[in-house]
Formats: C-alpha cells, structure tokens, sequence
C-alpha cells in the first residue's frame, strides 16, 4: 500500500494514470463519458466517471461561491480538493451532495440524477470534526450501523447481513476494540476513521471528506490515507477537501486547486508547486 | 403507610389526575432526550406558548381544544421557519417574536371572550378538573405520540446526531424535522390538561437533560427519561395532595430538584467535571 502511494508521489501522470486504471479494475471500463481535456484524456481504459459537474454555479444571495465548476472524477482515484477558505470546498461538497441547488450548470454522479445514487446508497460524507457533537450518547458501532440505514426497514432493525457489514467496516478501520465506546473518548484519528466506516458499512462508492486531517497526528494521517486507497483500489472515487498540503501527495492521484471555480486539475505534484499554489491561496480577488 | 398511598387515589378525581400527568410527562420525556441534543429546548418553549389563541379559538368553536392547539402549534413552527429562512432574523430572535405574539394574542382573545375560558387553567393546567373527553383526548393522543417516537426512534436519533448523513442515504431531513415538529406539538396538547403552558416547557427539557447527565447510551436514555418523569409525577401528585399546593409546580418541582441532584453527582455531571477538563485541553 505505502509503496503505491511512495510511487505515486515520485512519478509523473503517466505512472499513476496506469496504476489508476488498474486500481479500478473490478469497474467496467469507462468510454460512455466525453474526454475529460486536463488529465485521463491519453489513457487507453478510461475509468468510470463517478462525479461529472457541468457548469455548476451556486450563490449565497449576491455572494457567488461556485463559478462555472466543471469538473470530472473517476472511479478508483483519489482526488484532492485544496483551496483556502472560503474558496468553495465545502459549497462544492454540499453541492455534489445535493444539499445546495446549483442555479446554473448540472451535477451527475455515476452518470445519473445524484437523487438516485443517495437513495442507492452511493454516497458517503464524513463531515469536519467541528461540525460532529463528539458528546452524543452513541458508540462507535452505533454510528457505522447508521450507514445502512438506507438499506433497512423503516423501522431501521439491524439484520445479520447489516451485522456483518458493521463488523466488517469496524475490522477494515481498525476500530473492532472500540466499537462499545462513546465516540467522544476516541483520539482525533480514531473519531475520523468512525465516520469513514460507516460509509464502508454502508457500501458507498463514492466518498467525500472535509477537512478528514485537520488535528490528526501524523500516524493516524496514514492509517487514513492507507485506508483510502483500499477504497479506491476497490472501485471507489474518493474527494478529499483538505488544506494539510503536505498530506496531498502519498494520498492523492490527482488535485484540483479550487477558487470558487477550477484553477487547475492536474497531478498532485503539479499542483503542489509554489507558483500553483500562489494562485489557489493568494490569488483571485483577496477577499478575507 | 399504605393508607398513605392509597388515599389519594381513592378519589375518581385524584386517579384521572395520576392517569393524565404519568402519561403526559412519559410522553414529554421522550421527546425530551431528541430535543435536548438538537438543541431545540427553545422550540419547545415556543409551542407551548404559541397554543394559547388555539385552545382559546377551539372553545369558542366548540371544537376539542387539542385540535386548535395543534393547529396553532404548527403555525407557530411554520411562521418561525418561515421568518428565519427569508430574512436575516436570526433563530433565536424568531422563536422569540413569533412566539410571543402568538401568546400575547391568546391573552387577548380570553380578555375578550365570555369568563368560561379560565386563563390559569391554560397557563398552569387543570389536572383536577379533567373530564370524560379530556381523558380520551389524552390518552389517545399520549399513546400514538409515544408509538410514534418509538417506531421512529432510530430516525430521529439520526436526524439529530447527523442529518447530513440522513440526506446522503437518501433519508429526508426535512421530513425527520417536520415529524418532529409536528411530535413536539402534539406532545404539548397532551400535556396542556396536565401541567399548562407555563410548565410544559419543563417537561419537554428536564428529563432528557437529567438523562444525559446520566448515561452516554441513546437507548438508556430513552428508558431513563421517560421512568425518572413518571416517578417525579407520582412524587410531584403526592406531595401536592397533602401539601395542597399546585400540582403542575410540584411534579415540575420534582423534576427540577432530581436534575439538580444528578447535576451534582453524576460522573457527566458537576462531579465528573474534572476528569472532563484534562481532556478538553488535549483535544484537537
């Protein structure tokens, strides 16, 4: 695992497109999506395009938080989305999640209305620490079991195959010791990787995180990242928002450095270059 | 001792008070435990008040006053989500105005209508003059309220722990909210005979408060909440048949004071306060 993402970091696009298109194997190859122009466009087995934005714009009353975002995420790769704040991480979050109605330009996700794919169970948002009451009265497995809740009677009853999925999740995080404590008494990686095992419970294919490092030690960082990239290798797409750059290469396949529209979606390497980033965190109109 | 306790419900009287005010403030702690951790305790204050002018309306109509609660429960949820969400009015500051309107309105309405309306009644119940259809009313509201928070349990707990996730599965958030908007008001109706306005708002906060302080476990709560309201009810009845004081203050008294005690001691509580802090600071 760490030698991929060791390989990814030192190699150039070409390296890792190849390594992606293995990664997502178990996906039927792409070819029913237009080339994307920035990257994938000369792999031969394109992957699947999981999240496809069109034109998204999206605006807080006159404030435009989202410009004319379009964009393209494939299954089997990890994408992280850096800006600063402010820069629309969290607007294009919510808006690929169908929490804010774009008022220009469409969002597809496995090709189809994202209605769709929630209902299905596609989606999974492990949401910023600051945003979860750590002092609800749940325990860890209380939490992944709300993953499959989807798939459950309305009266949410856990059978044994949502049992398994629990268990299962809780193995694959490295929780299964924990799973009886309240989420409050886990360590800022711990209470993370909570929240990625619920959308493992709940068979996501496509997962979002915000800001999943922020006050993480730097072991729990690879755990998580090493985590990741058993989802991605498995046939998820995975869109990472983060502004701990230095996590970006050993965990990403590709970047997009955001500003309320796309600066660039390249490598990571690529975007990780100071006069890239000079553009993403101090240019556009300053506005803070 | 037994003479005690069975004097009181000897009386057709005292026994239709214990039946009104166990199941009003079973029903109320329930909703108690998913109002304390959205942080709704605010809201519950709001609909209480905000069923004046219904109750007022109904008996004018001669319709059964739970109807006109209800219905005035519901418009004064709308008129708060209304206001907060198409002006710059903040939450709290909308609950407030809308609220108190709508209470300053059913004052005036009883100021106007013939003296049958007796305003202490509505502001502090009337557990001892509870009739045939007030019982019914009750118990039949009581037991599909509480049925429904328990079928719907695991939803609500989802909503209100993380209702972003609810979305993404495909579970509206905003039918979860409405439900429980709509369990609030109800659970209000039930307890108006009961305890009155005043103090419903008591028994829609204190037991899920004093149950949180006492286990980190949903289900323990939704157990714990519900038993602590129903033993202060028989405690708040008791004392206030042979202290002949209000029995709505007493049974919110008992609430009140058992908080305070389990504030005190609980290891989530005061007492656990500094093995709490240590951690605090070392959190990210």
């Amino acid at each position: 695992m760490k030698r991929d993402d060791d390989a990814a970091a030192a190699d150039g696009p070409g390296v890792h497109l190849r390594r992606a298109g293995t990664g997502a194997g178990q996906a039927p190859p792409g070819g029913r999506t237009g080339a994307d122009e920035r990257i994938g466009a000369d792999a031969e087995t394109k992957p699947d395009v999981v999240v496809e934005l069109s034109g998204v714009s999206v605006s807080y009353g006159d404030v435009v938080a989202l410009d004319g975002v379009s964009l393209q995420l494939g299954a089997g790769r990890i994408c992280a989305l850096i800006g600063m704040n402010g820069s629309g991480k969290s607007t294009l979050f919510k808006t690929v999640m169908g929490l804010l109605r774009p008022h220009d330009g469409v969002v597809r996700l496995f090709g189809a209305d994202p209605a769709r794919s929630r209902r299905a169970g596609e989606v999974a948002y492990v949401p910023q620490a600051e945003n979860v009451d750590w002092d609800f009265p749940l325990r860890v497995r209380d939490v992944v079991t709300m993953g499959r809740y989807g798939r459950m009677s309305p009266l949410r009853r856990a059978r044994a195959a949502d049992r398994i999925a629990v268990d299962d999740a809780l193995d694959q995080a490295d929780l299964a010791g924990l799973a009886d404590r309240q989420i409050g008494e886990l360590s800022g990686g711990q209470r993370r990787r909570v929240f990625l095992a619920r959308g493992i419970a709940q068979g996501a294919r496509l997962l979002l995180l915000d800001e999943p490092f922020s006050g993480v030690d730097k072991r729990s960082e690879a755990t998580m990242s090493e985590l990741l990239r058993r989802r991605a290798d498995d046939g998820c797409a995975v869109l990472v928002a983060t502004h701990d750059l230095d996590a970006v290469p050993d965990l990403a396949d590709e970047a997009i450095l955001l500003h309320r529209r796309v600066l660039m979606h390249t490598t990571p390497d690529e975007a990780l270059r100071p006069e890239n980033l000079a553009l993403a965190f101090h240019g556009g109109e300053a506005r803070a | 001792m037994i003479e005690f306790l069975v004097d009181p419900v000897q009386f057709g009287v005292m026994q239709r008070a214990f039946l009104v005010t166990i199941v009003a403030s079973a029903v109320c702690a329930l909703l108690s435990c998913w109002l304390v951790l959205i942080g709704w305790s605010l809201m519950g204050d709001a609909v209480s008040h905000a069923v004046v002018p219904g109750v007022v309306l109904a008996y004018l109509a001669g319709a059964p006053f739970a109807l006109g609660a209800f219905a005035f429960g519901c418009a004064a949820v709308w008129l708060i989500g209304t206001v907060r969400q198409t002006s710059r009015v903040k939450e709290d500051a909308a609950i407030g105005v809308v609220f108190t309107t709508l209470f300053a309105f059913g004052l005036v309405l009883i100021s106007v209508t013939p003296s049958e309306v007796d305003f202490n009644h509505i502001l502090f119940g009337n557990v001892l003059g509870v009739s045939d259809t007030d019982l019914a009313q009750v118990l039949v509201l009581g037991l599909l309220t509480a049925a429904t928070l328990v079928l719907k349990s695991r939803d609500l707990t989802l909503y209100a722990f993380d209702a972003g996730h609810a979305h993404a599965i495909g579970i509206s958030p905003r039918r979860l909210q409405l439900l429980l908007l709509a369990l609030l008001a109800l659970t209000v109706v039930v307890a108006l005979q009961a305890v009155g306005v005043i103090l419903v708002v008591a028994m829609v906060i204190t037991p899920g408060a004093t149950a949180y302080l006492l286990t980190a476990r949903m289900e323990r709560m939704l157990l714990l909440a519900p038993s602590s309201a129903i033993g202060c009810a028989i405690v708040g009845l008791y004392y206030s048949y042979y202290a002949d004081v209000s029995s709505g203050g007493a049974v919110v008294l008992a609430q009140g004071l058992l908080f305070f005690a389990v504030y005190l001691l609980a290891p989530r509580g005061l007492a656990g306060l500094r093995r709490l802090r240590p951690r605090r600071t070392v959190r990210p």
